[in-house]
């Protein structure tokens, strides 16, 4: 009889990176047909131009790198990576940035640091924010909500304007575009003009932007579930949102005429896709439960204050790269206390 | 330490696992006897601890129940022949551990006659004193039946602080293994006879019996035999929760009573013992009936086997005697398992023989161990640490123990790791987790016997560089003596020139003799 001698355990594991990473995927299927209804195909788009960049990027990366091409190509982390990208771009956006933004993705921030797992930071936000710094025009050109607009471009003209970065003649982009609800912040609260007169404005719904508010529901909803399949723990989820309301509340209690209500906050820009899609990335992020909490408040502290007090209107990409540096040390500081190592109540 | 009531509260212990038990599969017949085998195979060594001195020599006939080999000390446990017969040889034959490995046995060939002579035993248990059950205990070969085979004797008497309470373990907490359920079932009464003679010998207040809430009937079946067998005994029926692994020694102390077993210490720090309950059913049958130990229950179950079933084994009967007698395998076997899927020792051989801790045989087949993915990076998920009982950090100690950074992995506490598996289960990279832990223990103890070796040898050093500063600081002592000396009997100088005054005068002599 030829017996395996191999230890314990004698039952293979619950579960494999593929089957994490497409967790993952199914639970940002309900944000993205919210993303179509509201704003147009673009981004279908964009996710099929990521995803297929991230691919040929990864493929041709692990070829360079001695690397076997399937096991890391089926474990989907390159296609995460793409799909929360092309999630933070606008659907008009051409081409060429999608492949910017993989380059840095892909190539610079995984696998020069050693690829799946050695990754220092979230390769996502490296990507986003390479662009956001290289093409600050591009990623400004937002359209507006569905119900703002005489139209949003159809596929043709979706495809048209992305590759060659040409509207179609039929299309006006002044009419069909806005700024985000952010931007429009921004620059009102520069202008001196109060929070609920800038709120006056139509890309403006109950809480967020029109539209962004029930995206991020959706992208909520899609969280939960991987909360409830254990794919994330809720602990970065929680200290996201829970430290952006606790942090803006007061402040919006003290002076609601300069600071947007904590409930806008939160329905703003990317916060609520960070909060459960982007900050829980286990690789760049913190494993202890509460360096997670620790992790997830910081992200909140750092995007509440670039929106107030830095250059861009969403700061969620910055603060997650700063985290991403503190991430090794918070873990070392919140190690759990060992079973039988002091405490335990004798 | 404050008065705790042991298992009126229960506790919850980080971590862990909800598993599928696949329990009944075995319970479904009654406990039978294993046929006995052509040859029993007796390893000297079935416990944690040095063999007893073997008493008997190839050839000798002996009877069931006749000791085998004698224990010097309490760490020693003797063996017993299981049957009649005669011993055969003494000879290596493979054994559980190390995996692959061989161990010194006394071959003994059953006569068929299965004759048995029992041991002495008291007329009244109650009337001995603790240290004399224990002994009676240690002549009778009782060591752990959980599985650890640690010698019950070592455990009950070492200078420890009281014992308050006894911890009975019948929360056999991994999947498949249902040995202890069946003896709950059938034998309650001899786990309560055996918790009152052990509640004796340790000088315990009470007894708690520690079950799985999803043990069915057993509960009942304990209570009944607490009530036939003595009413007013502190023994007391627990059920806790169903969480791989609550069965283990430092998470059921941790259930019952809230405290942890110290890291450098050992449950009888807190006042407690824990043993299992069938190694209590056993205490019984060496004082009432004479009956070492000489067979146990074990499960020979898994979706290899085609009866899964509860056997009772006289100890010595080779693994594949067992497999045959629950219908054999179904067909090929990828792995033989002693002991349950997530902690098991993997077994190189049918021809092992079952010793005092064999609680389980698993068969599994190709399919059911098959990898569905190749062994992937950590990315650092942190489902380990989410299911780790003792609080580690399992990827750090991984990522220190890849890179050789042994001190590293200690100073995250590798050593309070009890390898109960549940990170390399949960983990979506499969890395195989464990077998990176036990590598560094490894590692890291046998340092620790080269850093005692060293040090041993830096004391010699030492030692000797002392004796050889003393025999200088003594030469010194005698030159500086004779130097004073010298000065108190009118100086150096005097003495060299007296010398030269001597050796001047001999010349003057000597030069008139030559020339003359």
């Amino acid at each position: 009889m030829n017996l395996s001698l191999a230890g314990a355990p004698h039952l293979p594991p619950i579960s494999t990176v593929g089957g994490v990473m497409r967790q993952v995927l199914y639970a940002l299927v309900p944000g993205i047909v919210a993303h179509v209804v509201y704003f147009g195909v673009g981004i279908l788009f964009q996710i099929a131009l990521a995803v297929g960049f991230a691919l040929i990027l990864e493929a041709a990366m692990l070829r360079l790198r001695q690397r076997p091409l399937k096991p890391f190509l089926t474990d989907c982390s390159a296609v995460v990576t793409a799909v929360l990208f092309a999630l933070c771009m606008p659907p008009l956006a051409p081409w060429w940035i999608a492949l910017t933004g993989m380059v840095f993705a892909i190539v610079v921030a995984k696998h020069l640091y050693g690829g799946l797992g050695s990754n220092l930071f979230n390769p996502t936000m490296v990507g986003f924010a390479a662009v956001i710094i290289a093409f600050p025009i591009e990623l400004s050109q937002w359209l507006a909500p569905r119900s703002l607009t005489p139209g949003l471009p159809g596929i043709g003209e979706t495809a048209v304007a992305i590759f060659t970065g040409q509207l179609p003649a039929s299309v006006n982009w002044d009419a069909i575009s806005q700024a985000t609800p952010l931007d429009a912040l921004k620059t009102g609260v520069a202008e001196n003009r109060l929070v609920t007169e800038i709120r006056d404005a139509p890309i403006f719904g109950d809480f967020g932007g029109l539209g962004w508010e029930w995206i991020a529901n959706f992208y909520a909803l899609g969280g939960m579930y991987l909360i409830w399949r254990r794919v994330i723990s809720w602990h970065v989820p929680v200290a996201v949102i829970g430290t952006t309301i606790l942090v803006s509340t007061p402040m919006w209690l003290l002076g609601p005429d300069i600071h947007p209500s904590p409930l806008q906050h939160v329905f703003s820009g990317a916060l609520v896709l960070a909060a459960f899609f982007i900050a829980t990335d286990p690789v760049s992020g913190c494993s202890t439960m509460r360096g997670r909490l620790v992790f997830g408040a910081g992200v909140a502290i750092l995007t509440l204050a670039i929106r107030r007090y830095g250059g861009y209107p969403d700061g969620v990409a910055f603060a997650v790269l700063l985290m991403n540096m503190g991430a090794p040390m918070i873990d070392r500081l919140t190690r759990p206390r060992t079973y039988g190592h002091g405490g335990g109540g004798s | 330490m404050a008065e705790i009531e042991i298992g009126r509260h229960l506790y919850r212990f980080p971590g862990g696992l909800k598993l599928r038990h696949h329990k009944q599969i075995a319970c479904r017949d009654p406990l039978t006897p294993a046929p006995l085998p052509e040859r029993l195979w007796l390893p000297l060594v079935q416990h944690q601890g040095p063999a007893g001195e073997c008493r008997v020599q190839p050839g000798d006939r002996v009877v069931g129940g006749q000791p085998l080999t004698r224990a010097r000390s309490d760490r020693e446990v003797p063996i017993h022949a299981p049957t009649s017969g005669v011993v055969e040889d003494l000879r290596d034959g493979p054994v559980s551990w190390p995996p692959g490995g061989t161990a010194p046995c006394l071959v003994l060939a059953p006569d068929g006659e299965d004759r048995f002579e029992a041991l002495d035993t008291p007329d009244d248990w109650a009337a001995e004193s603790p240290d004399a059950l224990i002994e009676r205990l240690r002549a009778g070969g009782l060591a752990g039946l959980g599985g650890a085979a640690f010698p019950t004797a070592a455990k009950l008497r070492g200078g420890f602080p009281p014992i308050r309470a006894l911890i009975l373990n019948g929360s056999e907490c991994e999947p498949y293994i249902s040995c202890d359920e069946m003896l709950m079932r059938s034998r309650p009464e001899a786990i309560v006879e055996g918790a009152r003679i052990l509640t004796r010998a340790t000088g315990a207040e009470e007894v708690v019996i520690a079950i799985e809430d999803q043990m069915g009937e057993v509960r009942k079946r304990l209570n009944e035999a607490i009530r036939t067998v003595d009413p007013d005994a502190p023994i007391r029926v627990v059920q806790v929760t169903t969480v791989y692994p609550e069965g283990g020694e430092k998470q059921l102390i941790q259930v019952l009573t809230g405290l942890e077993v110290p890291h450098d210490g050992l449950p009888q720090d807190l006042g407690l013992v824990c043993l299992n309950v069938a190694t209590a059913a056993a205490a019984r049958d060496i004082l009432f009936d004479g009956r070492p130990v000489i067979e146990r229950i074990v499960t020979v179950s898994g979706p290899g086997i085609v009866h899964p079933r509860n056997l009772v084994v006289r100890l010595g009967t080779p693994i594949a005697d067992l497999v045959a007698a629950a219908g054999g395998p179904t067909g090929d076997l990828d792995r033989l398992v002693l002991g349950g899927p997530m902690s098991g020792l993997p077994l190189a051989s049918d021809r092992i023989p079952i010793t005092k801790g064999s609680n389980c045989i698993l068969a599994l087949r190709p399919e059911d161990t098959a990898r569905t993915q190749p062994v992937m990076p950590c990315i650092n998920c942190g489902e380990c640490i989410r299911v780790c009982p003792a609080s580690l950090l399992p990827q750090m100690l991984y990522k220190h123990l890849v890179a050789d950074d042994f001190d590293a992995a200690q100073a995250l506490n590798l050593f309070d790791c009890i390898e109960c598996g549940c990170c390399a289960h949960v983990c979506p990279s499969h890395i195989p987790l464990v077998d990176q832990y036990r590598h560094g223990k490894g590692v890291l103890r046998e340092r620790g016997v080269e850093d005692a070796r060293a040090a041993r040898a830096k004391a010699r050093f030492e030692a000797r560089e002392e004796r050889l500063a003393e025999r200088e600081a003594e030469r010194r002592r005698k030159r500086e003596a004779r130097e004073r000396r010298l000065k108190d009997t009118g100086g150096a100088k005097s003495e060299v020139q007296a010398a030269i005054e001597r050796a001047r005068a001999r010349k003057d002599a000597g030069d008139g003799e030559d020339d003359g």
